[in-house]
């Protein structure tokens, strides 16, 4: 490769590591304990957000098993209603926020040339905070009977609802193993996100002005932003919660006079900049991965900028949309139905763009790109299903049925999923230096795409045939049975999928070649170094003059800064 | 008996009102899946890569174009103007309807997991099933139903897809909403907030009839009570009355007072037990009151070890009650 910034035939010596004399296995545990690289956290991010996932997603097996059938008795009531708690929880708050937050803490400061984040530690106290958060939650089910022996893990939705929560109606500690949870991992969230934005701010190498910076690092840093604003609120009605359960306060207490509303005010104005939270990194992944095999640049990257910025204002302002059911009046309905129409207009700009990218292109079908393209159809489906849940009226009858369960699962698995696997094929090289195996990895795109359109897409029918969610079990006959029963078969094909995944990950890492440096033949910095990078990322810190610095390298004949 | 409640085959003047402005939101989403899947469809076939030797030369560079930039994002803007003005309308025509002077007036009052259905002014309490009226199309006969929202443990929500979209039940608040319907027949619906662990089987039935018929209904509703016919169902009545029955429910006319199960006073004309948990009759009433926590788990009403004997006198006491 022609370039000047790693020199190929220059060896660093192995940097002594404590406790090298010990056992492989005792190494790596020490490795992983004391590190404060913010690569390894990355992928440790990573790997227990995917181990996460696993167990929840089993949960959700659980739950179609049981609404396979009308009249169903596989899963108890009690049962039932821990799982999809548990399921919708976990899937947030421990297997979406810790990849996303994995794969910042591992790309952006190799995208940004700097040799680690800006406070190593606290991003090291930032994922064990996380990761005892999950251990927590998941403890509820050993821990949560306490002394009142009642109660096992949560029940009472991922919203959790007051006075559901209160101690009248939600008696034992299921409830507070929920608050101190979410508590714990707001703080591993907060800590991580102010290291991103001084990560991005402060310790970008020489030349890489912000419009210069790769759209991901972009995203994250308004991603980090709006963690930074929306999770305080979180937070707050955490501790007004256990205040309630323990001190006697009335916040949430409607029978003491409190309301039951303020809670859900407090909660969606956390929880819809959370969905843009979640869904911000997909559109990071996917504006990195689609130029690369589209072979172009990103088309319009100012616009995709502003986009960004845009969705992120907007979104602080349409939590209520979550509400249209709680008789707010007519004017407040219409205000937050209009501001959340609004989040359409960026959210097109951004489709057409990568369109727009892929326009006059060659596009190579590697697997990140498929996962890529399969994202831009689904999240144009979960796109508008979102504009219909946005018009108040038509809400009415959507909200809290089937069809918000089909969309949001559009948006959280079509969405942000496909851009995680399409991420984590795209960086695996870089990350383990082996190549992703490129058969398995097609299957598992094949298979998990008709499982997830399979068990999804009939949940939008069943929606409109007035199914509710969160409901254990339903009496035949109402128009439900067929699409539940097509619904819980696509979750085989899932499952088959993921083991594809799962196999290939294992597979790709013993049998696979060697990646090298840059087998995408791609642009950002991280593939300036090699795979995997060492502890300090780059010998010497390079230096930019584009958006595209390796471009430049290989086409010193084209290069990209006489075009910004 | 047909149970599908389609919120597209809607009944009721909210309904409809809501039903037209989702129809125009569906074409217009429908007409934008189809122009963007089309595009996307064409540029991954058209620019896909082809053959080793296409691989040695990179494709022009373009790196945006303002004009074509200006295009997507001010047709975006237009779509979205055009709905916010149908989202704009149908909230108001929905939510600030006018209701005439003689419009019925209903109370729901959401439990854990049941509804009490109250009439103010008729001073009529029932459980699970809303009977009223149906509406004219014509303007001057309307006779549209309003329904107040309360609860009385949990946030519910009240949705019966044909007659109208979600309103939620609030404890501390009074919510409304209203309900116009134009045919006669039982409509089914559910309450749509978890609302803890039985949260499925809450289940709720608006059943409208004729005016006549609902006159009728009333005045039903209104006689007063049958002394019980048979020996067995006058023990009955001496059993409801010695046991704790009487604390958690009603019985017009009588000393059963209790406010916190379901009235009892017209028990037989529901069709219904446990809010849809089972079809109300003899067999399933006797089950209910063996153990009301067989048909229904976790639901409020204890196991009361009822002797064999008692069950069967109450259940014929309660069968008496019409």
């Amino acid at each position: 490769m022609n370039t000047d910034i790693v020199d190929e035939n220059f060896q660093m010596p192995e940097p002594e590591r404590i406790g090298q004399e010990r056992g492989a296995l005792t190494r790596i545990a020490q490795e992983m304990v004391f590190t404060v690289d913010h690569k390894i956290l990355g992928l440790m991010y990573i790997a227990s957000g995917l181990i996460f996932f696993v167990v929840s997603g089993l949960m959700a097996v659980a739950i179609r098993v049981q609404l396979a059938v009308p009249g169903n008795h596989a899963v108890p009531p009690d049962v039932f209603n821990r799982l999809f708690t548990m399921h919708g929880t976990a899937m947030v708050f421990l297997v979406g926020m810790p990849i996303i937050f994995g794969f910042a803490n591992y790309l952006v400061p190799l995208m940004i040339g700097a040799r680690d984040m800006a406070f190593p530690r606290m991003n090291a106290f930032g994922f064990w905070v996380f990761f005892f958060s999950g251990v927590l939650l998941y403890f509820s089910y050993l821990g949560a009977p306490g002394l009142y022996a009642a109660g096992s893990a949560p029940d009472v939705g991922w919203f959790a609802y007051s006075p559901l929560t209160g101690r009248a109606f939600s008696r034992g500690h299921s409830t507070d193993y929920w608050t101190l949870s979410l508590l714990l991992g707001g703080i591993g969230s907060m800590a991580t996100s102010i290291n991103i934005i001084v990560t991005t701010v402060c310790m970008r190498c020489k030349g890489m002005t912000l419009g210069r910076m790769p759209l991901f690092v972009w995203l994250f840093l308004v991603v980090a932003l709006m963690v930074i604003i929306a999770l305080p609120p979180l937070s707050a009605c955490q501790i007004m919660l256990t205040l309630d359960r323990y001190c006697g306060a009335r916040f949430f207490d409607t029978q003491a006079g409190g309301s039951a509303v303020l809670w859900q005010h407090f909660f969606w104005i956390f929880g819809h900049p959370e969905v843009y939270i979640l869904i911000l990194p997909g559109f990071a992944i996917a504006s990195e991965v689609i130029p690369v095999f589209s072979r172009k640049p990103i088309f319009g990257y100012p616009v995709m900028v502003a986009a960004s910025v845009m969705i992120a204002f907007i979104s602080l302002g349409v939590w209520a949309h979550h509400m249209f059911t709680v008789g707010m009046s007519s004017l407040g309905n219409t205000f937050f139905a209009i501001s959340t129409l609004l989040v359409a207009i960026p959210t097109g700009i951004k489709i057409f763009n990568w369109i727009g990218t892929m326009y006059g292109g060659k596009l190579r079908f590697e697997l990140p790109m498929l996962f890529c393209i399969g994202f831009l159809f689904q999240f144009l489906i979960a796109g508008l299903t979102g504009v219909m849940l946005a018009i108040a009226s038509f809400d009415w009858q959507l909200n809290d049925s089937y069809f918000v369960v089909a969309h949001f699962h559009y948006v959280l698995i079509g969405g942000l999923l496909y851009t995680i696997f399409a991420g984590i094929y795209y960086w695996y090289p870089k990350a383990l230096g082996k190549m992703p195996n490129w058969k398995l990895g097609l299957w598992h795109f094949i298979v998990f795409t008709i499982g997830f359109h399979v068990t999804f897409f009939p949940q939008h029918i069943s929606g409109f045939l007035g199914m509710p969610r969160r409901i254990y079990t339903y009496e035949a006959g109402r128009g439900w049975d067929l699409w539940n029963l097509i619904s819980s078969i696509g979750v085989i094909f899932q499952i088959v999928g993921i083991l594809f995944f799962v196999v290939n990950l294992i597979y790709s890492y013993i049998w696979e070649k060697d990646a090298g440096d840059d087998p995408w033949d791609a642009w950002s910095l991280e593939w300036a170094t090699t795979s995997p990078p060492p502890p300090y990322n780059f010998e010497t810190i390079p230096e930019v003059r584009s958006r595209r610095p390796l471009w430049d390298l290989k086409h010193p004949e084209d290069p990209d800064w006489k075009f910004e | 008996m047909r149970q599908v409640s389609d919120m597209f085959e809607p009944l009721s003047r909210p309904a409809e009102m809501i039903h037209q402005s989702a129809l125009l939101v569906l074409l217009i989403t429908a007409g934008i899946f189809v122009v963007v899947t089309a595009m996307l469809v064409y540029v991954v076939w058209k620019f896909r890569h082809r053959g080793a030797e296409d691989k040695l030369q990179e494709p022009p560079q373009i790196y945006g174009s303002s004009h074509i930039e200006l295009a997507w994002t001010v047709i975006p803007i237009l779509i979205t103007f055009v709905l916010i003005l149908v989202t704009s309308r149908t909230i108001g025509e929905v939510q600030n309807a006018p209701m005439p002077k003689n419009a019925i007036q209903v109370k729901l009052i959401g439990h854990q997991w049941w509804w009490e259905v109250r009439y103010p002014e008729e001073g009529i309490v029932t459980a699970n099933e809303i009977h009223v009226p149906v509406s004219s199309r014509a303007v001057e006969r309307r006779l549209p139903t309003a329904i107040l929202l309360e609860s009385a443990d949990v946030i519910h929500s009240f949705w019966v897809p044909q007659l109208t979209g979600k309103t939620d039940l609030i404890p501390n608040r009074t919510n409304k909403t209203w309900i116009e319907p134009f045919a006669t027949g039982t409509f089914f619906g559910s309450c749509a907030a978890f609302c803890g662990l039985q949260h499925a089987n809450m289940l709720l039935r608006v059943i409208l009839h004729e005016p006549e018929d609902y006159q009728r209904w009333l005045a039903k509703m209104k006689a007063s009570a049958k002394a019980p016919a048979s020996p067995l169902a006058e023990q009955g009545r001496k059993d409801f009355f010695a046991n704790s029955c009487v604390n958690c429910h009603q019985i017009d006319g009588t000393i059963a007072k209790g406010g916190f199960g379901p009235n009892l006073t017209k028990l037989m004309t529901r069709q219904t037990l446990g809010a849809g948990v089972a079809p109300l009759n003899q067999k399933n009433l006797s089950e209910w009151l063996r153990d009301p926590q067989k048909l229904k788990v976790g639901c409020l009403m204890p196991d009361m070890k009822l002797q064999a004997s008692q069950i069967d006198s109450i259940t014929a006491y309660l069968m008496t009650l019409e």
